[in-house]
């Protein structure tokens, strides 16, 4: 592999890897609020039958 | 397909994602600011988590154009980064401005206060990027490459094609990203509304 070959694999990596990480962190975050939106489903459904 | 660069060789390539990505980030922070001016203009809350988003991408967009950068510059020019260029310099300053957006974000209490100085800190920052974008072309003695002058792009036709294509796919990785990071924090900001309506 030549050094140009060797910086350009490095350039594309960086750029590859961030896009990965920020897709994983969002992910994540949309895991967490689908979790989150269970829970208050289930916490209104628990109202709802308290009231009626 | 471009051809390879007689001078840099494959090394050159890393043009087609560099000033791409550098070009979102300059859009990244110019949409925040305006963002940011419809903030202060007509009062509503919504435009201070779109500019929050933008400048959070031009940030990331911003450190990519600086790792990116610095790894052509290594293999072009033999350094890493060159104090000596205004170009990488005002690049750096533009970076670490709106790196400081965040400390002060996120120092004060959420609510109108904190929306109004961010805005009007993301605001002053637009004053950076014509700066920054026109050093290279203001500057005497430059390592820095100027490829596009008055005269139109210095490069092939095929060359100027790759360019384009890369130009707009990272515009539109950035906006699908911009959209779910926005769709993301309305639907955090909504759910905890939704929680604190529930609970009390």
């Amino acid at each position: 592999m030549s050094s140009g070959e060797k910086y350009l694999a490095a350039a594309y990596t960086i750029i590859f890897l961030t896009v990965l990480v920020y897709v994983a962190i969002i992910a994540a975050k949309l895991a967490r609020l689908e979790r989150e939106t269970a829970e208050l489903a289930a916490l209104a459904q628990a109202r709802r039958h308290e009231h009626g | 397909m471009a051809p390879e660069d007689a001078d840099q060789g494959l090394a050159q390539k890393i043009f087609y994602f560099h000033v791409p990505i550098a070009l979102t980030a300059y859009a990244c922070f110019g949409w925040g600011a305006y963002k940011a001016l419809l903030l202060l203009w007509r009062k509503e809350e919504r435009y201070d988590l779109e500019s929050y988003v933008a400048v959070h991408q031009g940030t990331i967009f911003g450190a990519l154009t600086l790792a990116t950068g610095s790894i052509w510059a290594k293999a072009s020019w033999g350094h890493w980064w060159l104090w000596s260029e205004n170009q990488l310099v005002l690049f750096l300053v533009l970076f670490l401005f709106y790196s400081a957006y965040f400390m002060l974000r996120f120092s004060i209490e959420e609510g109108p206060r904190r929306a109004n100085i961010s805005a009007v800190y993301a605001l002053f920052g637009i004053v950076l990027v014509p700066v920054s974008f026109l050093a290279i072309r203001l500057a005497e003695n430059v390592i820095h490459p100027t490829v596009f002058t008055l005269d139109g792009p210095q490069m092939t036709g095929t060359m100027f094609f790759t360019f384009c294509v890369a130009w707009i796919a990272v515009t539109a990785l950035a906006y699908a990203l911009y959209r779910v990071e926005l769709l993301g924090k309305r639907l955090d900001s909504n759910l905890r509304e939704l929680r604190e309506a529930l609970t009390t």
